[in-house]
């Protein structure tokens, strides 16, 4: 066992864990944070991701040592202090961006680092980042709707309900 | 207008809200039990194989090992059943062998569970399963459902033959048929495959059981779109558990499309190692699993004839199918190639003769089942390309083709060649919308685009009928169904006001806490905040037969309907008591029960209370209380149709196919939430062209599954796909419930896939190339074979 010190949305966490623990296992099943999902076990399908140190990353490719003395947010950290949601967060429930929602705090960490770098990005900027993430309900229309919502763009022209 | 929350409004689902802030509470997410321990499988690695002999002796003396069962265990409990009976052509009933927990004697799919682990840890049962030592004689693989119909090597010994059933709809039509088919002027043929696929759904099965000795009682957490289903299944056919001993509890569920509605071994696993090593006990499948044991869709191998006048009118249509049911019998694998199927195959033509063969074969394969659309995108299919491929031999439009041969408004309600009742519909009207939001006409202008970047373009076009809304007991009890489907909602006003509303159908992602509060709310004029729904717990739950074939809204939505009016009623009486009326004389407007030309009234909320503190009550003639139940079972199945068009650009350099326009036009009847009934065509459109030009389960002659991850099987991605142009403003209500709504759910998986090959061909052929078949997925090197050796 080896001990990890991290900081988790916001909140300073220790834990001991295996050489081999997966990062998404220690949030998951340690840390009972579970919003971050597992989907697969190839690191294909983005339901797990994170953002480590501001950057995303695919939480079953990275083990928990790994991520010692790093800054961590899950899903459960994206909303505001009193609950409220994020202008992404927003953005997915306004434009109908997850149905089962198994796949979406994946795809809400990706999408909100994707406009961290890139504020105003293209219909073909968002398809493109968000190849690492597969969701199964949504075809991604309403997806990439969102996102390009969220980023202040005008989506009233792409299809109508 | 539609109010901001009644039927017709898009509410925003309130559902979202938690799984924005990953505190959906999935299976997997339940918070550990103290004593919880963990199940793992030890699955077979050959397609096919005799167990010669199981040694779980090393196995059971590892660290933090429970228990190790084996088939043995099992071999005294019922087999998992078909949920339907199908009778041969000749009479004889369907072949029907049993589908153990574990497999007992035999594995026959890669994946066959034969052993399971129960640890302390998830790590302890893996490594146990690795110490078990399985001595299985490997035998051939039987794969190809042609050949598997003269081998004597069987999936199933005991039944002599790898025929299921050789089904014939409708026989007495066949001689009809053939003679039609003999005179026509024209004979189109085709012979296609209806390309296997895996559903998955994102969040893997997850199973966890408990057990209570003091009351002898079992609770399953289960990822399942119909819970009582499942404890049926359990409790009258796998385990006889009682089944007021056994609570069946399907919490958030992250996708079905299918493969979660039947009864895997898994759970009977679970429970029965709950009840013996006395803990709580969760298997939870990885993806890999998930590929290789859950219920795969379609796989059909069809030669299909359509025979015309010299018109294009036409005369007949005849399939014969080979539908893979994969090694077991899954709950639903004989329903969906016959009667999902066979009935469809008129589509949305006057055609006056149809004959349809289905012969369902096993083979060494993961059983295959319903998945999204379930026997009617086979259907659509099979007759949308055949039409195509007419129209180009006759050299007519397809559109114009499949026009002549519509079913015209006036003619419902139509009986169908295939057997059915068509109710309603307006074909031409779908038709006409799909030309203009798809600017039809722009095409040709949009082609010389393409050819001058060097691409080759193509517009396909479909028209699709399905059968939604499952179903009238009556009906589907005739034809072999060995359950009712009809379902079921209790609505409980409670003393305050507020409403909780148990519901039969389970939501996985279709919205179901949004959408059913806003009828109950526009019923009652109430505020639908007030009211919850609550789903998923057999506990909590009147008996519903749960989500699948498009059902909820039409079947479980109409018996929230009746409950609804019921409670009305009731109210009605309990208003005019207070008010001193005769109950006729009540109406109800705005949540505001009131006597007839007066201003004398009470609130819903008032009346609520009245019949909780029933002071001052007529309890000889009214009950207090005011909850209420309904069963609902349709008079009929529903019938969504649509017209599709597609427009695709092929790169002839490399045959990549990209779908750059992807219109539907559907008809669901009466919608309750257009942007939820949006969002469900887009899934479906997305798992439709996903079929056309990604997706294929591969096995290879040694029954290896070699698409068995997200590494080898082609989900779409998002820079696959489009966005698409949806529009539901045709929609001719249902006749026969009280919503006059038909189902959305599988529609866009139906009406996609024959559009883009349509699509696709008509790009090879703008091309020079004749090409006239391609079978799916169409992926470049297909596509580029085809049209290097066109």
């Amino acid at each position: 066992m080896t001990k990890v010190e991290m900081t988790v949305n916001g909140k300073q966490v220790s834990r001991d864990v295996e050489g081999q623990t997966l990062l998404v296992s220690m949030l998951r099943e340690d840390l009972r944070l579970t919003g971050t999902h597992v989907g697969c076990d190839t690191s294909q399908c983005g339901a797990c991701v994170v953002h480590v140190n501001g950057k995303s990353v695919k939480a079953c490719t990275m083990f928990a040592i790994e991520a010692d003395g790093a800054d961590i947010k899950t899903i459960e950290g994206m909303a505001g202090s009193d609950g409220s949601l994020s202008v992404i967060q927003s953005a997915f429930q306004e434009h109908h961006g997850l149905q089962c929602g198994f796949c979406t705090p994946g795809m809400v960490m990706t999408a909100a680092n994707l406009l961290k770098d890139n504020p105003k990005p293209t219909e073909a900027e968002v398809r493109h980042h968000l190849q690492g993430n597969i969701c199964r309900c949504t075809g991604y229309h309403n997806i990439v709707k969102a996102i390009m919502a969220a980023s202040g763009q005008d989506v009233s022209a792409i299809a109508a309900e | 207008m539609p109010k901001d929350t009644g039927i017709g409004a898009s509410t925003r689902r309130r559902e979202d809200v938690r799984f924005l802030k990953g505190k959906g509470q999935y299976t997997d997410d339940i918070p550990p039990a103290h004593d919880q321990a963990a199940a793992v499988f030890a699955r077979s690695t050959v397609a096919n194989g005799v167990i010669k002999s199981i040694d779980t002796s090393v196995a059971e003396s590892m660290p933090g090992v429970l228990a190790v069962f084996t088939g043995a265990d099992f071999a005294d409990v019922g087999g998992n059943p078909a949920g339907w009976l199908i009778n041969s052509r000749d009479g004889e009933p369907m072949k029907e062998p049993k589908r153990p927990v574990l497999a007992h004697g035999k594995v026959r799919h890669v994946g066959d569970a034969y052993a399971a682990v129960i640890a302390e840890t998830e790590k302890q049962a893996r490594d146990a399963v690795e110490a078990i030592e399985a001595d299985i004689e490997e035998l051939p693989a039987i794969m190809d459902v042609k050949a598997a119909l003269t081998s004597d090597n069987f999936v199933h010994d005991e039944i002599g033959t790898n025929q299921c059933f050789d089904w014939g709809w409708i026989e007495d039509n066949r001689r009809a048929t053939d003679d039609a088919i003999k005179g026509a002027a024209h004979v189109t043929t085709l012979e296609l495959v209806n390309n296997r696929l895996v559903p998955n759904a994102m969040e893997p099965r997850c199973s966890m059981a408990s057990y209570k000795e003091s009351s002898d009682e079992y609770t399953l957490h289960t990822t399942s779109q119909n819970p009582h289903l499942t404890r049926l299944l359990i409790s009258a056919f796998v385990m006889g558990i009682p089944e007021n001993k056994l609570t069946v509890i399907a919490p958030d569920v992250g996708g079905g499309f299918g493969s979660k509605i039947y009864h895997y071994g898994e759970e009977a696993l679970v429970l029965a190692a709950a009840k013996r090593v006395g803990r709580t006990v969760k298997w939870t499948s990885d993806r890999t699993e998930a590929f290789l044991t859950d219920a795969h869709g379609r796989d059909h191998v069809t030669t299909i004839e359509l025979a015309t006048d010299a018109e294009g009118n036409f005369l007949a249509f005849r399939t014969e199918t080979y539908a893979n049911v994969g090694a077991y019998l899954s709950n639903f694998a004989t329903a969906t190639p016959t009667f999902l199927h066979g009935t469809l195959m008129a589509g949305n033509y006057t055609v006056p003769n149809v004959y349809v063969n289905v012969k369902a074969v096993f083979t060494n394969t993961a059983p295959v089942d319903a998945y999204r659309g379930a026997g009617r995108p086979e259907a659509t299919y099979s007759l949308e390309r055949v039409i195509d491929k007419c129209a180009r031999e006759l050299g007519m439009d397809p559109i114009a083709l499949r026009r002549k041969n519509f079913i015209k408004p006036d003619q419902y309600p139509f009986a169908s060649a295939a057997g059915l009742e068509y109710d309603s519909g307006n074909y031409d009207a779908l038709m006409d919308k799909m030309e203009e939001v798809a600017d039809v006409a722009g095409f040709a202008e949009r082609r010389k685009a393409s050819e001058a970047k060097g691409l080759l373009r193509g517009f396909g076009v479909n028209a699709y009928v399905e059968a939604c809304g499952i179903a009238p007991s009556n009906l589907v009890g005739v034809l072999g169904s060995r359950v009712g489907l009809y379902d079921a909602a209790t609505v409980r006003v409670n003393a305050t006001g507020n409403l909780s509303v148990m519901v039969g159908a389970h939501s996985h992602g279709q919205g179901h806490e949004t959408v059913f509060p806003q009828i109950v709310a526009d019923m009652l004029g109430i505020d639908a905040q007030s009211i919850d729904i609550v789903h998923g717990d057999t506990s909590k739950i009147p008996f519903g037969m749960g989500t699948y074939g498009s059902r909820s809204l039409a079947v479980c939505g109409s018996a929230v309907v009746r409950a609804t009016e019921k409670i009305i009623a009731k109210a009605k009486k309990i208003a005019g008591h207070m008010l001193e009326a005769a109950e006729t004389d009540i109406e109800l407007k705005d949540g505001q029960f009131s006597v007839v030309g007066t201003n004398k009234g009470v609130s819903f909320g008032e009346v609520a209370l009245k019949a909780y503190i029933p002071h001052n009550f007529p309890i000889e003639d009214i009950e207090p209380g005011l909850e209420e139940t309904a069963f609902y079972d349709p008079a009929n199945f529903t019938f969504p149709s649509g017209a599709y068009c597609c427009e695709v650009e092929v790169d002839p350099d490399t045959g990549k196919v990209r779908v750059d326009r992807m219109t539907a036009v559907d008809d669901f009847g009466n919608v309750m939430n257009p942007m939820i009934v949006t969002g469900q065509v887009h899934g479906g459109l997305g798992q439709g062209i996903g079929q056309a030009l990604l997706e294929a389960a591969r096995y290879n002659e040694d029954g290896q599954l070699e698409s068995a991850s997200y590494m080898d099987y082609a989900m779409p991605r998002a820079d696959d796909l489009p966005f698409y142009i949806v529009d539901h403003s045709q929609g001719t209500p249902c006749t026969h419930n009280p919503l006059g709504a038909k189902g959305c759910g599988e529609a866009g998986a139906i009406g996609s896939p024959p559009t883009v090959v349509n699509a696709v061909i008509d790009a090879l052929q703008s091309g020079g190339k004749n090409v006239t078949h391609i079978d799916m997925p169409l992926t470049p090197h297909r596509v580029w074979s085809a049209m290097n050796n066109a």
